[in-house]
């Protein structure tokens, strides 16, 4: 029973559960079958028993020990940095580059990055995704989700000089400067029907647009978030002739994801966010400390006005299912995503939609299910909240993370390591002597602790790296302790995503000399 | 004397006393004007320069100025730890750190000056065997040279150091003879004898540049106008490279700085004696001397900090950080060694530049292609231990043409143009400042400015397995890994003793015995020297022993002496037409052979002296079949009939046309060394290859070259044989023109040392009752002993797996008589026992003037076709 227990505390950090999203349950071998988890069994156990740091009690359960080099290999297999590149030495980005890193629990992992600089408009693009019931819809808005703002921030002129290439079958000047990770990949399959979908759009932005004329970032971020659902839901009503693009198209559908894109042009931050993926800034107090300033909120049951917001959608009777256990119609967790047409759909258009659909559909159970308590579709929604913010020079970082990395350390915290970290490396504060009076043994002994404090940071050449070694491997005492992280990256693959969800985070690190003197250029 | 001026927030100016009182003996308020022209001009007044001043006015020199940029001895000498010890690498500079200990001692006495003078002795301590070994090999060292020194059990290091902690030591070497003293003093007091001896001394006067005409240095231009001169010395330390590159022709000093940290305690609670010793902890990376009561302590750490790469306007020496982070480390081992530190109040770490070279050795003498342009600098932070040696060296150099000992490996013409890039210098002295201190076992070599110069086979030899060494910059292969050894073990295994390719070096000598073998030996320094009439012969014959007046097509081996009979260098010469000569030379003489050559050629347009080393790939057959190869590539008998031995052909091999073939092989076994233009290398050595497979063809190295080629008793030039060696010392009698009466250059003292007799003779020395796999093996410099007494030491070793002994070349000399050196007789090598010293351990050996008659009695030649040469550099 001890095992358990142990095991259902760890349950409930599934975002959206169905008996698809579980394989692992099966699979359990210490899952006495007498307890194999059924819906209304388990429905009280598992949000009730959700504390916010309980998962991360070392699990007991047999794990291999990992040596440090294991670890830092597995905590360096997706990292990825990128550094603004300089001209005559000097970087006149507001942007100095950034560092992403994730880290997987679900097998496959369900989150996804994007990082791209807007080549006909300015600004640089980044987000992180975070994926439910598959990773699809996380893919699909990785992929896509970049194209949309950036057509949606062009003037006029632009996008009928792309209309025109296109109609004439020039070659299109490239729109984004991808940072991808070598494993960050794109759909190959879907490519032509994502490209028909967008050219579409940018059509009616030409048609809704006059010379001269563009949308400003926020209603840019706004139109692309929305047009991009909808034209994720369309193409999974219309479907494809093609079987295999078909059944993406619904995979997609049926899928959901949550937003949190950043775009950073000069000294103008816009983040926009949809569901419970979250920005903060790094902010340098004039003591050397570090705050944090969040941009975003959090779309979850544990945002009032959210909570509000979806009652008062939807008619009184409704209120007290709407939102059950802290979840939508007591099964999702963000209340804003990408896809997750089963929160969208009238059930009719669910039930046409999946019985037109191929045939692997009907071996997937989980979109036969109807939620319960559906009665005034849609509950849920892809608009995201924009924040926008002027950066100054004491804005040092932003911070992109998906959910798994915010349950598992305090916004305060997460700024605070990244801060030291970044200063640290770079500028480690010299020692010196003066007129003090110091022994040579007090000396080693101050030496070595900053040895030991260094050699953690000097471990990692990337700061995102650097967060998730805490993330995952923090004690008690907010230190990195090898064996907490060798057992939790040594978890099997079916019960990592007990203690700890995917985990994806990118820091942009932003230019001082640039950032506050920018005002006076434009 | 010493005004420590320590305060919070700013750098400290010095520890050792400031600049002022220092320079106030030669500088008055008002700068006295510079003379219009002098004689010699040195730029740099620390202690490199004021001693070079110093003993050019011993000389007798006149009309010395010394031009300082800032003040006296402000740079890193001011900073410099102040030990003399003469713990170091190799000979030449256990003499001149001897040398500067006695100089150092009696200054005071001849100046009136202190210098903080102590004869404090030093310890190196031993925390492994390994050390314990390379320190007893050193002792040996020392005992040639009379220097005193005691090999010691830790017990007795504690006797002599009240807190040197012993628990992990298992010996040490006492030096008693080393010495402190205070730097910057020592300066001042060289400076004030040179000054007494005429020498002008100015302060804050920068040397622009040195102004040059057909070679020769004219005059030197600073910031407070020019100064004609004959001579220029470079002593500018840290400085050196940057004005070397800002000369006319760009002179090439390569060094380069590191930082160098020092850490300075307050005194103890019960003050540390000024005598008590120096200690040296390699292991630990750390030094510690005796300093106010307290310590001084610094280190050669793993991980230097190179510094001045973009030159000098980067950083001032005299803002140099203190870095207690990087320092971490030596703090850590010297606390350890010395526990009782701990309570102990720091006073300051101090960061002191010092610059390195990339052969740890020091750059001295003339430069390769300015006359009059001398540079003493990239003193290894040894400079102070250096200074007066090498400053006595180089004015014995400017006055006679050449010091008194032989500083072959400290001369700047070992490097060219090629060792001063920064990148490179940068890499390599970030791994030449911990070899300082790190245990050098034999057969080391460097890892960083590697793959600098290589042959176009590379790639497929190092596919084939080759592991590598690099001479000049060229990567030339040790041995061939055959396919399934494990690479791992090979590569992890440095040792004293037996090491681990020695059977793989075995099956490589046994092919050359057996079969046939290929030896990639493109490094070799290939010149071509043409003339439209007989210039060049005259030129040759002029500056080589040997007769070169032979017919075209055949190969000469000859020394190029100096006059004093003694080997510039020692290369073969083919005469390939009648007035174009091919001169081979060793590796390392690729820049001194030249300039050799250039000092001595006419100024004649007609004479053409051309450097084509890069032009032809050479490659070495050895072995018996080598003629069966050749013969099937090439449709052209190579037996000796036809192709006798010492004979050069211009033939076809393969589909290539035009390769020269030359029947030597520079190991006495018999075999070819084809030189292939570059564009065939990969085709000749493919179809050498193919064909070879049926007679059993294998790649060597130049370990089994060394082999074969010392069991053969060949000397090369640089190991064995140096500037004050003459054939005549080394049986080579048979390669001097004695007979004809063409004057050559060192013909004098060659005729003058054929009357006198020689007073020491080059013996090949088998070892006896040494077990190869248990004893020490020998390297070079051991010490030789006759009867129980020294009579010399060896130059170089190898194991001949022909004999299953180990060799010995080196030389011997009689004990002399009556003062003047007497001459070797027959009987003095035949009737005598002799024994080779190995890191304290005597082992019996047979002497030897020959080698054995055996190991040729199966290739079947005459004795006066016997090839004898060698110089494939160590």
């Amino acid at each position: 029973m001890p095992v358990t227990s142990q095991l259902f505390r760890g349950f409930p950090r599934a975002k959206l559960w169905g008996s698809s999203l579980f394989p692992c349950q099966r699979q359990l071998p210490c899952c006495p079958t007498s307890h194999r988890p059924t819906s209304s069994q388990l429905h009280p156990i598992w949000p009730t028993a959700m504390p916010v740091r309980g998962y991360r009690r070392s699990p007991d359960l047999h794990s291999y020990n990992l040596t440090p080099p294991q670890v830092n290999s597995i905590l360096k297999a997706n990292e990825y940095s990128f550094k603004v590149p300089e001209f005559d030495g000097k970087n006149v980005s507001s942007v100095m580059g950034f560092d992403s890193n994730q880290l997987p629990a679900n097998a496959p992992i369900e989150d996804r990055r994007s990082a791209a600089t807007c080549l006909q408009t300015r600004g640089m693009l980044l987000g992180v995704f975070d994926g439910h019931a598959g990773c699809a819809c996380a893919q699909a808005l990785s992929e896509r989700l970049f194209y949309y703002v950036a057509m949606s921030l062009m003037p006029h002129e632009t996008l009928c000089e792309l209309e025109a290439a296109v109609e004439a079958g020039r070659p299109l000047s490239p729109i984004l400067q991808w940072h991808k990770h070598p494993n960050d990949y794109f759909t190959r399959e879907a490519q032509t029907m994502y490209f028909n979908s967008l050219r579409t759009y940018w059509q009616e932005l030409i048609d809704l647009s006059s010379p001269g004329e563009s949308l400003g970032p926020r209603e840019a971020l706004l139109s692309a978030f929305k047009r991009l659902d909808s034209d994720l839901s369309l193409e999974a009503q219309v479907g494809d002739a093609n079987s295999f693009l078909h059944y993406w198209v619904l995979r997609v559908a049926f899928s959901g994801a949550t937003a949190c894109v950043a775009h950073i042009d000069g000294s103008d931050l816009y983040v926009a966010n949809t569901g419970d993926g979250r920005a903060v800034l790094g902010v340098q107090e004039e003591d050397g400390s570090f705050s944090a300033h969040t941009l975003s909120n959090d779309h979850n049951a544990q945002n009032e006005n959210e909570v509000a917001r979806i009652q008062g959608e939807h008619p009184p009777s409704e209120k007290k299912t709407v939102v059950r256990q802290d979840r939508l119609l007591g099964l999702l967790m963000p209340f804003r995503a990408f896809g997750d047409v089963k929160f969208k759909w009238s059930i009719d258009l669910q039930r046409g939609v999946l019985e037109s659909g191929p045939d692997q559909l009907h071996d997937n159970e989980h979109t036969k299910f109807i939620p319960p308590n559906y009665h005034t579709p849609p509950y849920l929604t892809a608009e995201p909240e924009i924040t926008h913010h002027r950066l100054r020079p004491q804005d040092r970082f932003l911070v992109l993370g998906t959910d798994g990395l915010w349950e598992t350390l305090h916004r305060q915290e997460v700024v605070r390591i990244v801060g030291e970290y970044l200063t640290g490396v770079h500028q480690r504060q010299p020692l010196t002597v003066g007129g003090y009076h110091v022994t040579l043994g007090q000396m080693q002994g101050l030496l070595a602790e900053r040895k030991a404090r260094a050699s953690l940071a000097f471990q990692d050449q990337n700061a995102a790296t650097h967060l998730i070694r805490h993330a995952v491997g923090n004690n008690e005492f907010g230190a990195v302790d090898h064996e907490t992280l060798s057992k939790m990256l040594s978890l099997p693959e079916e019960l990592a995503r007990m203690y700890r969800d995917d985990i994806t985070i990118i820091i942009t690190q932003f230019n001082p000399h640039v950032v506050g003197h920018q005002g006076t250029w434009t | 004397w010493i005004g420590v001026l320590f305060s919070l927030g700013r750098r400290p100016r010095g520890i050792w006393s400031s600049p002022r009182r220092l320079a106030s003996a030669v500088e008055t308020t008002q700068p006295i004007p510079l003379p219009s022209q002098a004689r010699v001009v040195i730029c740099g007044g620390g202690i490199v320069g004021t001693s070079v001043a110093y003993h050019l006015a011993k000389l007798g020199w006149t009309e010395i100025v010394l031009l300082e940029q800032g003040r006296l001895g402000a740079g890193t000498t001011r900073l410099c730890a102040g030990i003399v010890s003469v713990a170091k690498p190799i000979s030449i500079e256990c003499k001149m750190a001897d040398y500067s200990n006695s100089l150092y001692e009696h200054l005071e006495e001849e100046t009136g000056v202190k210098t903080g003078y102590v004869k404090t002795g030093s310890l190196c301590l031993a925390q492994n065997q390994d050390r314990f070994l390379s320190l007893k090999r050193l002792a040996s060292r020392l005992n040639v040279m009379g220097i005193p020194c005691n090999v010691i059990k830790p017990k007795e290091v504690s006797k002599l150091h009240p807190l040197v902690n012993i628990h992990d030591l298992v010996g040490a070497l006492h030096l008693p003879g080393d010495a402190v003293v205070s730097p910057p003093d020592v300066n001042h007091a060289l400076a004030t004898a040179a000054a007494g001896h005429g020498v002008q001394i100015h302060e804050r006067t920068t040397v622009n540049h040195v102004m040059m005409e057909k070679g020769h240095v004219t005059a030197v231009e600073t910031d407070r106008g020019a100064i004609e001169c004959e001579y220029f010395v470079n002593c500018a330390g840290q400085w050196a490279y940057e004005l070397g590159q800002a000369s006319e022709t760009k002179v090439s000093v390569p060094l380069h700085g590191c930082e160098h940290f020092y850490l300075l305690s307050k005194p103890l609670p019960e003050p540390l004696q000024p005598s008590t010793p120096v200690v040296m902890d390699m292991d630990g990376r750390i030094y510690v001397r005796a300093w106010q009561g307290g310590v001084l302590s610094g280190g050669f750490e793993k991980n230097p900090k190179p510094i001045f790469t973009e030159g000098r306007n980067q950083l001032e020496i005299q803002t140099m950080q203190e870095d207690w982070d990087h320092f971490e480390p030596m703090l850590s081992a010297l606390l350890r060694r010395m526990p009782e530190l701990e309570v102990c109040e720091i006073q300051q770490l101090v960061n002191c530049p010092e610059s390195f070279t990339p052969d740890m050795r020091c750059l001295m003498g003339e430069t390769p292609g300015v006359h009059g342009y001398f540079v003493l600098a990239g003193m290894n932070a040894s400079g102070l231990a250096f200074a007066g040696g090498a400053g006595k060296y180089l004015a014995e150099w400017m006055t006679y043409g050449y010091p008194t000992a032989n500083v072959w490996p400290l001369d700047i013409k070992r490097f060219g143009n090629l060792q001063s890039s920064r990148t490179f210098l940068r890499h390599r002295v970030m791994e030449v400042m911990p070899l300082l201190y790190n245990l050098k076992v034999p057969r080391w070599d460097f890892q960083t400015g590697r793959q600098l110069r290589t042959s176009p086979l590379y790639d497929r030899l190092d596919t084939q397995g080759a592991r590598w060494m690099e001479k000049h910059g060229f990567e030339r292969a040790k041995y061939f890994i055959p396919a399934g050894k494990d690479l791992l073990s090979l590569d992890a295994s440095k040792t004293f003793y037996k090491p681990d390719w020695f059977d793989i070096v075995g099956a490589e000598v046994k092919c050359c015995k057996e079969a046939v073998c290929v030896i990639d030996m493109s490094s070799f320094t290939k010149f071509e020297l043409t003339s439209t009439d007989d210039q060049a012969l005259a030129l040759l014959q002029h500056l080589c022993a040997n007769d070169l007046d032979v017919p075209v097509g055949h190969i000469v081996h000859t020394g190029m002496l100096n006059e004093r009979g003694g080997y510039e260098n020692d290369c073969s010469v083919v005469r390939v037409k009648k007035n174009s000569f091919f001169i081979i030379s060793p590796t390392d003489q690729q820049v001194h052979c030249w300039s050799w050559l250039k000092k001595h050629m006419p100024d004649d347009p007609q004479l053409h002296l051309e450097d084509v080393s890069w032009k032809y790939t050479a490659l070495n057959l050895i072995g018996p079949r080598a003629m069966d190869v050749l013969g099937e590539l090439s449709y052209v008998s190579m037996t000796p009939e036809h192709f006798p031995s010492l004979f050069c052909k211009e033939m076809s091999v393969g589909y290539a046309n035009g390769i020269r073939v030359m029947s030597m092989t520079h190991t006495g076994e018999p075999g070819f060394m084809l030189y292939i233009p570059i564009e065939y290398a990969l085709h000749v050595y493919n179809e050498v290859m193919s064909v070879g497979q049926k007679y059993g063809i294998r790649n060597a190295g130049y370990y089994a070259l060394r082999s074969l080629r010392i069991e053969k008793f060949f000397a090369f030039w640089g190991q064995d044989l140096d500037p004050f060696t003459t054939p005549l010392e080394c049986g080579r009698e048979f390669r001097v023109k004695f007979d004809t009466d063409i004057d050559f250059l060192g013909r004098a003292s060659l005729l003058h040392q054929r009357q006198e007799g020689v007073s020491r003779r080059f013996i090949m020395l088998v070892l006896e009752d040494h077990d190869t796999e248990l004893d020490l093996w020998p390297w070079w410099g051991e010490p030789i002993y006759r009867n129980g007494e020294l009579c010399g030491t060896t130059t170089s070793s190898a194991y001949s797996y022909t004999l299953e002994r180990h060799v010995c070349l080196g030389f011997v000399s009689p004990p002399s008589l009556d003062g003047s050196p007497a001459a070797v007789t027959p009987d003095f090598i035949n009737r005598g026992d002799y024994e080779v010293d190995i890191a304290g351990q005597r082992y019996p050996a047979k002497a030897k003037l020959y080698p054995f008659s055996s190991l040729f009695a199966q290739q079947r030649r005459r004795k006066d076709e016997m090839e004898l040469s060698n110089f494939q550099g160590k």
